[in-house]
């Protein structure tokens, strides 16, 4: 038997161990599929071109334990929403489907909530989770959304968030990815942006082994605007994959992406943007960055921002780097008094602050601002 | 004394700059060091600062009597040796507090005196920022990001305002200076003179000259000092320009 096979099958176990105490028949059937579809496809292997660079095989080598709150059965959920969820697009989202733990947030039309709406995940040893959470932003809503997931211990989070942002609602989304670095790490964002809406997203990434976020992001009306942003530092052996895709299938809608990613060790991270402005998507305003500190020679980063344009009325841009510290910067500091080991932490950290300054809410800038300097081991 | 080149020899990317250059200042004095482009002025400013592409072949350069060619950059600014420069880097993403705040730090932590924490720092700074009529919003912006050629020179000038150094560097400070910015930038610099400390300008132009007055002035050409005397020097090299001089050092 493969490594493979038994992966597979201990996911079986508890999925027949599970299913059948799943009341609701439209969710019953829905898991039933998803299932079948992840043991048709199987996890993803380097084989496939959207996983080349990410190898999952670590993750199918363990044989996983269900966490026993997966499914958290009996529940009542609008089985219309997670029919639009797009289980089918890896082994992953289709096993998420299969054990999804669900969890709504309904933001009322007009509502505005100040404070953030968190939601934290942390795995434990051995155990997969699998939450799926699913917002929907109602029309003139604006809220804050926050999702953490911290395990301590090498476990497997498997997670998806589908987002509805509806007419002229205001949606603000962290993903703050803080996992040991033992843990295996898969999650899916996906959004819908509808007439006039806002998102904007910031998503960290500073755990993990091995750890993938993928994040879709679909104008489905006119006059949207989406923000994209992202860091992701990593050291040791750490592997980080993002990849995303913005789609403009509707006129006059304005995308912002500004990933950032800071690369110690022997790390390597992989950064796939995909812009996607649509025949009559004209009046489209794109724009997608990707820059990339390399801090040690072992590091190494695979950037591919592409644009794929139909239209000609529209205003795109995109560009990546890859690239060292800059010498002029750092003799800046140097001449000013400041030892060369915080001269590059701090060239470092404002590297990285580039995407943390543009935070609005002031706790979490707080926040993300001290696990930056965590992570440098820096007082600054 | 303060600062004392002998002979200094140095260039970069093996080509010969500095050709011999001699220099003496004394604290509490103003030195000028003029003349054309390509004379060394740049390289002798960036010399002094410690700039890692720029090489010393020979000729020694103490500070205090200590040799400073071989302190690294950051131990010559901690030591009191200030370059303000000619195009001051902009740092994305490093607020010009935390940044002069650090800096302001390092220097304490050396000299074994307080640290300041940051609310007590603003303060500080505050106060500092008046010498050159800056507005506090700038502490929060980054480090030159998106700051005017004047802002930029007036805030090199805070920077010695802070750190307050006992030998200071101004590299072609007025370059790119529109009048008001100049004389803002020059009445900095003349609060910030004292008794304590010693200031070199480094300038193509007599301009700056008309609002700081320096006590001595050195024309630089071909690599080597080729004439000194008082500030009326300087304008006499204003009204016959730097051809007679150029002569001299070829």
């Amino acid at each position: 038997m493969t490594a493979e096979m038994a992966k597979e099958n201990s996911f079986g176990t508890a999925f027949y161990a599970l299913i059948n105490s799943e009341q609701d028949t439209a969710l019953h059937s829905i898991r039933e599929k998803a299932f079948r579809v992840f043991q048709e496809k199987g996890l993803p292997t380097v084989g496939n071109e959207d996983w080349k660079y990410t190898n999952v095989a670590p993750i199918a080598a363990i044989d996983w334990t269900v966490d026993d709150s997966a499914m958290a059965v009996g529940q009542i959920v609008p089985t219309e929403l997670l029919n639009a969820f797009r289980f089918e697009r890896n082994g992953f989202t289709a096993l998420n489907l299969a054990f999804a733990n669900v969890a709504i947030l309904r933001i009322s039309k007009e509502t505005i909530i100040d404070e953030p709406i968190e939601f934290d995940f942390a795995g434990e040893a051995g155990k997969a989770i699998f939450p799926h959470i699913i917002v929907i932003a109602e029309s003139g809503s604006k809220a804050t959304v926050v999702e953490k997931y911290a395990s301590q211990t090498k476990s497997l989070t498997n997670t998806a968030i589908q987002i509805f942002v509806e007419d002229n609602a205001n949606l603000t989304h962290y993903r703050v990815q803080k996992e040991s670095a033992e843990a295996f790490h898969y999650g899916v964002t996906e959004v819908t942006v509808n007439r006039g809406g806002s998102y904007n997203a910031t998503s960290i990434n500073l755990g993990g082994a091995l750890s993938r976020h993928d994040i879709e992001v679909k104008f489905t009306a006119e006059g949207g605007e989406a923000w994209v942003d992202g860091l992701y530092m990593l050291n040791g052996t750490q592997h980080h994959d993002t990849h995303s895709v913005i789609d403009h299938t509707v006129p006059n809608c304005t995308s912002h992406q500004n990933y950032r990613g800071v690369l110690n060790d022997k790390s390597r991270a992989v950064f796939n943007g995909k812009v996607f402005v649509r025949e009559n998507a004209h009046g489209t305003d794109a724009e997608q960055s990707n820059k990339n500190l390399l801090l040690s020679n072992d590091a190494r980063v695979d950037t591919k921002p592409q644009l794929e344009i139909f239209n000609d009325d529209v205003k795109c841009s995109h560009g990546a780097t890859v690239g060292q510290l800059e010498d002029e910067e750092l003799f800046y500091l140097l001449a000013r008094g400041i030892p060369e080991g915080l001269a590059r932490n701090l060239l470092t950290y404002g590297f990285a602050e580039e995407v943390i300054n543009k935070i609005g809410v002031e706790s979490i800038k707080r926040e993300l601002d001290g696990m930056v300097l965590n992570r440098l081991n820096a007082k600054i | 004394m303060l600062l004392e080149v002998k002979d200094l020899h140095a260039g970069i990317d093996g080509k010969e700059i500095l050709k011999g250059l001699n220099l003496q200042v004394n604290k509490g004095e103003v030195h000028a060091i003029m003349g054309p482009n390509g004379s060394g002025k740049s390289t002798l400013s960036k010399v002094l600062a410690g700039h890692p592409t720029y090489e010393v072949i020979s000729g020694e350069v103490l500070f205090e009597g200590k040799n400073l060619l071989e302190l690294e950059p950051d131990e010559r600014a901690r030591e009191g040796v200030f370059m303000a420069f000619q195009y001051p880097v902009e740092v994305p993403g490093v607020s010009n507090s935390q940044f002069l705040r650090l800096a302001y730090n390092e220097k304490m932590k050396h000299l074994g005196q307080e640290e300041l924490d940051p609310l007590e720092f603003n303060d500080y700074l505050k106060e500092k920022a008046k010498v050159v009529e800056m507005d506090p919003q700038f502490f929060k912006r980054s480090v030159n990001e998106g700051f005017s050629g004047g802002e930029k020179k007036r805030n090199e000038i805070l920077q010695m305002a802070v750190l307050e150094p006992k030998l200071a560097i101004l590299d072609e400070t007025d370059s790119g200076l529109d009048i008001d910015a100049l004389r803002i930038v020059a009445e900095g610099v003349n609060k910030l003179r004292s008794s304590e400390n010693a200031i070199i300008l480094v300038t193509h132009y007599q301009r700056l000259l008309n609002y700081i007055q320096p006590d001595f002035v050195h024309v630089l050409a071909n690599g080597k000092i080729v004439k000194e005397g008082g500030k009326e020097l300087a304008l006499e090299l204003e009204e016959k320009g730097y051809d007679w001089v150029k002569a001299a050092g070829n």
